[in-house]
């Protein structure tokens, strides 16, 4: 717990991925923000953001369904949205944009999605959610600190790109979960994959570029000397985790890899146990 | 990738559309953005590949061993259409079904069959999944927005 | 009683076609005052003009229209013509009928009856002007230099070789700039300092040269012709005519380690120093910053082993006032640092190529150190992080240039000339070493500049990729390079012992001060603007003061040798009078009905109009009124706009001869 600290609320989506398969970061993530005084409100009857599939075969639908969550966020009063899966909180980011660039799109999506879109509101990803909460706060909530974790920091492609949408963190040589991990006094590795992607939506459509790219990723991490991996996205976590089995087979190598995500390190940091976060519902686990 | 990001936008420069619209590059790229990151001219080339496939799409150009990417987008899209969020198991049985339809591949029905009990223990298979409860907005958003690409 | 004539020109067919050319003469000769009025079918040629004289004489003519062209084209010409027939030039006008009028209608009858209303706004208009006389301005026969590379040597050795005094100001310790720091030069090989010095030292010696080394420009005031400029000489801590440059206070100095701006900090100097070996002057300086007897009054051991007691840590900045006619700016280039850091919101550096982060990235003037016969290697090139030789090089051009999205969208020029230079001269040191060079274009227009090129390709068997880098990680102490190359289509990844950015050229830092307190423009990025791009690329649009060199836009060294020779003959020509003469059509103020309200001091974009009082003759005090220098005012009619009692005019131009010309119209 935080001593002192004020209750902090904020606006939750969560996206299908996380209420799917990738519900152990939900687990995580609700774990370790609840221990920090966090409160999740969620979104009043969300919808899919669009994912992959909306950008890649209808733009306007693109737009239309980020926009519909938006407009829902603003009617329940949410001013600040934390959206943990960075293709989301990307999407809301880039329709906020889009409707700020003008040229009556506003007006064009409100009336498609039949709710007034805004687009005023502060969209978060999970690694400024703990800048927010401030990071010598989370250093004084930190009980054990991770002497163990020598972490190669994977940001994937969405968390930093495109960059005059997210604005966030320096897009070729990020240090901000670095810096959220030097608080819970864990190391990190400096390694060279930080930003390179991971195969994102392909994991069933065509997985031999996922495999591939994970491949890449997982032998950089550990050859930079990191014994783990630290995500911030549920897509990277399935291609880095989940895959991994097929990656050391494909490979002949054995990786033995663990992908944390981020919430993860920050609740077991605080104390929380590998039950409590989920950690022991991923694919690799510790031997 | 037969075509690099660069040479599937000279195509289109030289008028040579159809060419970047039949090819296997623009189903091959993950959307990373790195490109228009760095693109010194600024050109959004990541746009650019979605409007090239929603047109290749549209004009039923996909290349066919690109077939099984196509089929997830859509399949994927239609189950938004019907649920508002995401049905995972619904995706891959109608994925599959897709892909054995389009490309006669029996081993792709299978495949990765062995992951379900994995992620099942794991209770991440969700045999009954939350769906929005209002679909109809759903529908009727996917209705305005699907009246063909600009070309 | 006015006696004017007005002379319309047919211009061939250019006004005949579309104005009845026979019919506006006979309509304006009978406007009041009009004396004769004739046409001609070309009137800026030799009859026409002969026409225009005849007629002023037997005509006794007080005032010429010519209508015909625009005056941008010929009112020089006609007002020659009648000050050869004994009538003030400033008695001529010029009604437009070409280009306000032939060339921009058709309908025939319109054309004509506009035709004639402009010209009898130009009759109205010289029958009130003034026979103005040209405005003389004494002028300084000095030239100001500002930089000390090889354009401003250029320009100083010209001009002081022409029998004036120049006054030379440099920035740095030494003179000589970025060419002093180069190897060799393209496309020759020349050694690049060979070249140089013999000038530097001839600058140093030279009788008519007086040169400030470690100075700056600190306040200009004055005008063309009559500039004071003051100048900031910056304390050395070493008395320049004591010393011998003898070289044992730096050999003593135990403060070694100090990055060398010379170097580009691929090497150091100690706390005092000289900047390299031919340094003119050869005087060293004391760095302020680091040298112990400044900060603590440690130390001293340079006071102590100076035979010549040239130290002397009471030293402090000067400042020394010089009076110039006109000035020539060469402050040169500096390029684009492709580090985080940067001095303007919309440059970002390039942090994919880790510049700033890995060792063995560095910039191309970096290079030209590393491989320079007196560098910090003595020109074996060895990698920065260790000392390696490296196998396999890299150059990537195009860093900062051509880029809209992180950079500057220039082309820096000299970059596929230096880079294809720089793949030669490392071949040349390591025999069996692999150039690689990643290109977007080659840009070789100069004189063998292309075989140049093809000689890095074909003889030094350089590797040309046409593609960009995308990123550079580093592996095991390689550098992974990773591109492309567009003409295979393939991806390309090298794994390099050293890579060498090709960085943008961008004008100096303090570029827009200078140009600030000389009044003369400059782009959004720094570089000076020139008159004309085509026909004046000396010039400023401030009478006297010339620019040469990178300042201007990205050139090589020929390319600014000649434009220093060009500044420099353009000083040539204002020196070689002792007078200026200037256009009198410049603004003038009413001093018995000055309000003294000021506004149009403050609104002068020219800085032309000056607080002043009236006096006696015996010295008491009258009034105060506003005066406008002749020599500044450029005659734009700000002052005349705002002027609240109406005491400012423009000379030529009244406002009395403009409502005179509305009123005509009516």
């Amino acid at each position: 717990m935080l001593d002192g600290a004020e209750e902090m609320n904020l606006g939750y989506y969560p996206g299908c991925a996380l209420h799917g398969s990738s519900n152990d970061y939900e687990q995580s993530l609700r774990a370790c923000l609840g221990a920090l005084d966090v409160q999740l409100q969620e979104i009043n009857d969300w919808i899919c953001c669009g994912a992959t599939a909306a950008h890649a075969l209808n733009h306007k639908l693109s737009l239309a369904l980020p926009a519909r969550n938006l407009a829902l966020a603003e009617r329940d009063g949410l001013k600040q949205l934390f959206a943990p899966c960075p293709l989301c909180s990307m999407q809301l980011l880039k329709v906020q944009k889009a409707v700020a660039d003008g040229n009556g799109l506003r007006t064009e999506l409100s009336q498609i999605v039949e709710a007034e879109v805004r687009g005023d509101g502060q969209i978060l990803n999970l690694i400024q959610v703990f800048q927010t909460i401030g990071l010598d706060k989370l250093k004084a909530a930190v009980k054990e600190p991770l002497k163990s974790i020598s972490a190669a920091c994977y940001y994937g492609c969405l968390l930093t790109r495109p960059p005059e949408v997210v604005h966030f963190d320096d897009f070729e040589q990020p240090k901000s979960m670095e810096a959220v991990l030097a608080a819970l006094g864990a190391k990190t590795v400096e390694w060279n994959y930080k930003t390179e992607c991971c195969g994102a939506g392909m994991t069933m459509s065509s997985e031999d570029t996922v495999l591939d790219l994970a491949h890449k990723i997982l032998s950089n991490a550990a050859a930079h000397g990191a014994n783990c991996v630290v995500v911030a996205c549920p897509m990277c976590h399935v291609n880095l985790d989940m895959k991994q089995a097929a990656v050391e087979q494909r490979y002949h190598e054995k990786l033995g890899m663990v992908i944390y995500y981020l919430s993860d390190l920050v609740g077991l940091a605080m104390g929380l146990s590998a039950e409590q976060l989920g950690v022991n519902r991923h694919f690799v686990t510790k031997a | 990738m037969d075509l690099a990001p660069n040479q599937l936008i000279r195509t289109v420069q030289l008028g040579q559309t159809t060419t970047a619209l039949r090819s296997q590059a623009i189903w091959e790229c993950v959307s990373c953005q790195t490109c228009s990151t760095r693109c010194p001219k600024e050109v959004d080339c990541a746009a650019v590949m979605d409007a090239l496939r929603e047109i290749s799409l549209a004009e039923g150009m996909v290349a066919t061993s690109e077939q099984p990417v196509v089929a997830f987008q859509q399949a994927f899209l239609d189950n938004i259409r019907r649920n508002g969020r995401l049905a995972e198991l619904e995706l891959i049985a109608q994925f599959k079904t897709a892909v054995f339809f389009r490309t006669g591949r029996p081993a792709f029905l299978f495949k990765d069959a062995g992951l379900a009990p994995q992620l099942g223990k794991r209770k991440k298979l969700h045999l009954l999944p939350g769906k929005a409860r209002d679909r109809k907005v759903v529908e009727r958003i996917f209705a305005k927005c699907s009246t063909g690409p600009k070309k | 009683m006015s006696r004017i004539g007005i002379f319309t020109c047919w211009c061939g067919e250019n006004i005949a076609r579309t104005v009845d050319v026979d019919e506006v003469a006979k309509e304006v000769s009978s406007l009041p005052g009009v004396r004769c009025s004739v046409n001609y079918k070309y009137m800026c040629s030799d009859p026409g003009q002969a026409m225009v004289r005849e007629k002023i004489v037997s005509e006794k003519l007080d005032g010429v229209v010519v209508a015909s062209c625009s005056p941008h084209m010929h009112l020089k010409t006609f007002r020659k013509a009648a000050q050869a027939a004994g009538l003030n030039p400033y008695l001529v006008e010029m009604a437009n009928i070409r280009e306000h009028c032939s060339w921009v209608h058709h309908d025939r009858a319109q054309a004509t009856a506009k035709a004639v209303d402009i010209i009898r706004l130009s009759v109205e208009k010289v029958r009130n002007d003034a026979a103005l006389e040209p405005i003389r301005v004494p002028v300084t026969r000095r030239a100001l230099v500002i930089g000390g590379g090889v354009a401003g040597i250029q320009a100083a050795l010209d001009i002081a070789d022409a029998g004036y005094e120049v006054v030379m100001v440099e920035r740095e310790p030494s003179i000589g700039g970025k060419m002093a720091g180069l190897s060799e030069t393209f496309p020759t090989l020349d050694c690049s300092q060979c070249i140089l010095t013999p000038r530097m030292v001839e600058v140093g010696q030279h009788p008519r040269i007086k040169l400030y080394s470690y100075s700056e420009v600190e306040a200009v005031e004055g005008f063309v012709g009559n500039f004071k400029i003051t100048i900031r000489q910056k304390a050395r801590y070493v008395d320049t005519a004591k010393c011998t440059g003898c070289g044992e206070c730096w050999n003593v100095c135990p403060l070694k380690k100090n990055p060398s701006e010379f170097d580009f900090a691929m090497g150091t100097r100690p706390a005092i120093y000289i900047p390299f070996p031919q340094a003119v002057p050869a005087r060293p300086v004391i760095d302020k910053k680091v040298c112990a007897a400044l900060i603590r009054n440690g130390c001293k051991l340079c006071e102590k082993k100076c035979k010549a007691e040239a130290i002397n840590f009471k030293d402090e900045d000067k400042l020394v006032e010089e009076k110039v006619g006109t000035v020539v700016v060469a402050t040169g280039y500096k390029l684009y640092n492709i580090a985080k850091e940067q001095d303007k919101a919309w440059l970002s550096g390039y942090g994919e190529y880790g510049y700033g982060k890995y060792k063995n990235v560095i910039d191309s003037l970096q290079f030209e150190r590393l491989v320079s016969a007196s560098g910090p290697t003595n020109g074996v090139l060895k990698r920065p992080s260790d000392g390696a030789n490296p196998k396999n090089v890299v150059f990537i051009s195009c860093v900062g240039s051509r880029d809209n999205a992180k950079g500057l969208p220039y082309c820096s020029k000299i970059c596929c000339m230096y880079t294809a230079k720089h793949a030669m001269l490392y071949k040349h040191k390591v025999h069996d070493g692999q150039a690689h060079v990643f290109y977007m274009d080659i840009r070789a227009g100069g004189k063998g500049y292309d075989e140049f090129v093809r000689r890095a390709i074909e003889q030094d068997g350089a590797k040309y990729y046409r593609g960009r880098v995308s990123k550079i990680t580093e592996e095991s102490g390689k550098l992974i390079v990773r591109g492309a190359d567009t003409l295979a289509g393939v991806p390309v990844t090298i794994e390099a012992d050293l890579v060498v950015l090709a960085a943008a050229m961008r004008p100096a830092d303090g570029i827009e001060e200078l140009a600030q307190k000389l009044n003369i423009g400059y782009d959004e990025f720094g570089f000076l603007l020139e008159s004309h791009p085509k026909l004046r690329p000396v010039e400023t649009n401030t009478a006297g003061i010339f620019i040469a060199g990178a300042c201007h836009a990205p050139k090589d060294i020929p390319e600014s040798v000649a434009q220093a020779s060009a500044a420099a003959s353009k000083v040539q020509v204002m020196l070689a009078a002792d007078e200026l003469t200037r256009e009198p059509e410049i603004a003038a103020v009413n001093e018995q009905t000055c309000a003294a309200c000021f506004t149009c001091v403050n609104t002068c974009p020219y800085h032309a109009v000056e607080r002043a009082e009236l006096r006696t003759g015996r010295g008491a005090f009258i009034k105060r009124t506003a005066r406008v220098n002749p020599g500044l005012c450029m005659g734009c009619g700000t002052c005349v706009s705002v002027c609240p009692s109406k005491s400012a005019d423009l000379q030529g131009f009244t406002e009395q001869q403009v409502y005179a010309m509305v009123e005509s119209l009516a």
